[in-house]
């Protein structure tokens, strides 16, 4: 995998775009998510899953979205696809895309748009392709719910598109079923299906994690090459920090169903600015330090039963007592941004600046 | 395929083979002697041993179960030398009690099975299966909870007290259904379809009460966890309509329990459903078999449990294939 270090620069990204701040808000922004929050009743109480997500996205942009598990990354994708309707889940706040509120659409102007408007890659290609129909069936399908098109129309169109995701024999592929393709080759079906509508925002949620690293970077590098085309927004969930750095343009980092930190790619790794993503970042192994160990963050991340009070991190912040009186455990940090860069803190920028020396 | 079909079709009939030796050697060791039976108020060692040898019982075990599976290929001739007389193709023996051909009383009595047979199946599945599939899709709501409650209640009541209840009410007190004639055996007899349906209506119902509650189970948990499936999630996010989602995607991929247990069940009540038969008096292959059994009429008997299991092994065969047309993944390349 790319490290950060050996990373190419990115594409410039465009004006900052603060990521939380209602106060800049951005009409006519393509997708604009505000105060988004999530939460599951259960047996045992309410889940917080998602707590007051805040981000922009433009088109021919990519968001990458990372954090450790049950940080709520599926979460937020789900319901920006609307997944969750139907559901116990309880969806508030505001994802204003093009215009739409995803959140207080209802489930048949939400249909329109899935697989139309918005595709979604999902983990694990073999569980998310269904085992009974033939690859090419199911993409054809996804064609034919949103287009006019006579079954060879839709054939034809999948067999195109199956081309282009790098299956080769499209045309023989079409009519074989999902166990006879290899992890790689699901990933690119499954990717093809969610791109046969051409649709302006792609949602993958971690994309690469069921393959081995080789594929990785080609489905990567396809995701990335098919976006181009299209000029299609991709938001990117996954908790490889690595692939981040390879293809997105700007980071948002969860913990406990919130945004700790959010900025450009380059502003994100190189001028960290939340004790969390430091963590994260120092907790990648590199070929260099060869210490032969790995530098975990300690501790478990919070329950979402019952978040702390305080600073969601401040459990395990080893930068908790530098904030002074207590503040991290009473008092939840405000989100505040500059230049485009925002963190969840009470930590000052000179602080976090000498920790970030101190390394 | 067709491999597939051969080979389960080869299988078949090798259990088969082993069913019927296996069944023929337990009436063969059983307590049961037909020869007394046979003979007689005024038994005499000499008779008995007449008794048996024109039943062939005075053969070797494995000549007569030569004898009898010889039966199934071609004609033979049966009883005691001299006093033979032809029993014709498929020969499963006579009866001991009115000397008839076991195969002239199966073939009079499995039309009532039949008719029994399809139409509690059909009514079950569909009510099975439907409520199943709607406790799922409410899955925890009032209406799961009464389809659940309700699915216990119909599980644990006995055929004697549906069957019985239903004749109650239905015939005694209102009158609305005839009482259960035997001149009706076929939809397509001189009365019609309709008095074939009135006629079986109560009987269905009783089987559809017991069957139908296991059905709603299985298929109430199956969809749940198929519902809950990626590639459900995935069918949602390509925008299909729910209608698509939960038949297409779900049902075909959550049914495939059911289609197991539909194929036993089909089976086992072809071989004939004797409680059910008996409380409707409804002649067929289990009230048979019943008489038979109490009579010590061991032809009988030994056919309809040959024909139960075939009815049985070729239900599953039946299954394997519907598998292999439902899950591509079963189907052997």
């Amino acid at each position: 995998m790319t490290q950060p270090q050996t990373r190419p620069t990115a594409v410039a990204a465009p004006a900052p775009k603060p990521a939380s701040a209602p106060r800049a808000v951005m009409t006519g922004a393509f997708l604009e998510v505000r105060n988004l929050s999530v939460k599951f009743p259960t047996d045992d109480g309410v889940v917080s899953a998602v707590n007051g997500m805040d981000f922009t996205l433009e088109r021919g942009q990519t968001l990458g979205i990372v954090g450790e598990s049950g940080s709520g990354k599926s979460v937020t994708s789900q319901a920006l696809m609307g997944l969750l309707k139907g559901t116990s889940a309880q969806v508030t706040g505001e994802a204003l895309f093009q215009g739409k509120d995803l959140v207080t659409l209802p489930e048949a102007g939400m249909r329109q748009l899935r697989g139309r408007n918005i595709g979604m890659i999902f983990q694990d290609p073999l569980s998310a392709l269904h085992p009974f129909y033939t690859v090419g069936h199911q993409i054809a399908e996804a064609y034919l719910v949103h287009n006019k098109a006579t079954k060879k129309q839709a054939r034809a169109a999948a067999v195109d598109m199956l081309g282009r995701v790098g299956i080769p024999s499209p045309d023989m592929r079409f009519d074989e079923y999902p166990h006879h393709f290899s992890g790689g080759m699901r990933q690119r079906a499954m990717i093809a299906m969610a791109l046969i509508c051409e649709p302006e925002l792609l949602i993958a949620d971690e994309p690469t994690t069921a393959l081995d690293v080789t594929v990785q970077a080609q489905i990567l590098d396809l995701m990335s090459e098919l976006q181009q085309e299209t000029n299609s927004a991709l938001i990117l969930i996954t908790h490889d920090l690595g692939v981040v750095a390879e293809v997105c343009d700007d980071v948002l980092v969860m913990y406990g169903g919130q945004c700790v930190e959010s900025g450009p790619v380059d502003e994100i790794f190189y001028n960290t600015r939340h004790p969390y993503t430091l963590g994260l970042l120092n907790s990648m192994p590199t070929l260099t330090t060869g210490s032969g160990k790995l530098n975990p963050i300690p501790g478990q991340p919070p329950s979402l039963l019952a978040l702390p009070q305080g600073c969601i991190f401040s459990a395990r912040c080893e930068y908790a007592a530098l904030a002074g009186d207590g503040v991290c455990e009473s008092q939840r940090p405000q989100f505040t941004s500059e230049d485009g860069h925002g963190t969840r803190c009470h930590l000052s920028g000179p602080q976090i600046l000498s920790i970030r020396n101190s390394r | 395929m067709i491999r597939f079909i051969l080979r389960r079709t080869g299988s078949l009939f090798l259990l088969l083979v082993a069913v019927s030796f296996i069944t023929f050697t337990l009436f063969q060791f059983g307590p049961a002697d037909p020869a007394s039976a046979a003979c007689g108020q005024e038994c005499t060692p000499e008779r008995v041993q007449e008794a048996r040898v024109a039943l062939g019982m005075d053969q070797p075990f494995l000549v007569q179960y030569v004898e009898y599976m010889r039966g199934l290929f071609s004609s033979r001739m049966i009883g005691a030398p001299g006093a033979e007389s032809l029993c014709q193709w498929p020969c499963l023996g006579k009866s001991f009690q009115t000397n008839e051909n076991v195969s002239d009383i199966i073939a009079r009595s499995l039309p009532y099975t039949f008719s029994m047979a399809i139409g509690a199946l059909v009514l079950w599945t569909l009510s099975g299966v439907g409520l199943g599939l709607l406790a799922a899709l409410r899955k925890g709501s009032a209406t799961d909870k009464f389809i659940v409650g309700a699915a216990s209640v119909g599980v644990s009541l006995p055929i004697p007290v549906t069957g019985l209840f239903l004749l109650l009410v239905f015939v005694n007190q209102f009158h609305l259904l005839p009482f259960t004639t035997n001149e009706i055996n076929s939809p397509f007899g001189p009365q019609g379809p309709l008095a074939w349906v009135l006629n079986y209506l109560l009987p269905w119902i009783a089987l559809a009460v017991l069957f139908s509650a296991s059905y709603i189970r299985v298929t109430r948990t199956n969809m749940i966890e198929t519902f809950g499936e990626d590639f459900i999630r995935t069918a949602r996010a390509k925008g299909l309509a729910p209608r698509t989602v939960t038949f297409k995607h779900g049902v075909r991929a959550g049914i495939t329990p059911v289609v197991t247990m539909l194929g036993m069940d089909i089976g086992l009540l072809l071989g004939g459903a004797v409680l059910t038969e008996q409380i409707f008096s409804v002649p067929g292959l289990g009230f048979t078999a019943v008489r038979a059994a109490v009579s010590g009429d061991l032809p009988v008997t030994m056919a309809i449990t040959m024909l139960a299991a075939f009815f049985v092994i070729v239900a599953n065969v039946v299954v394997d294939l519907a598998y292999a047309a439902i899950d591509p993944r079963v189907r052997l390349q």
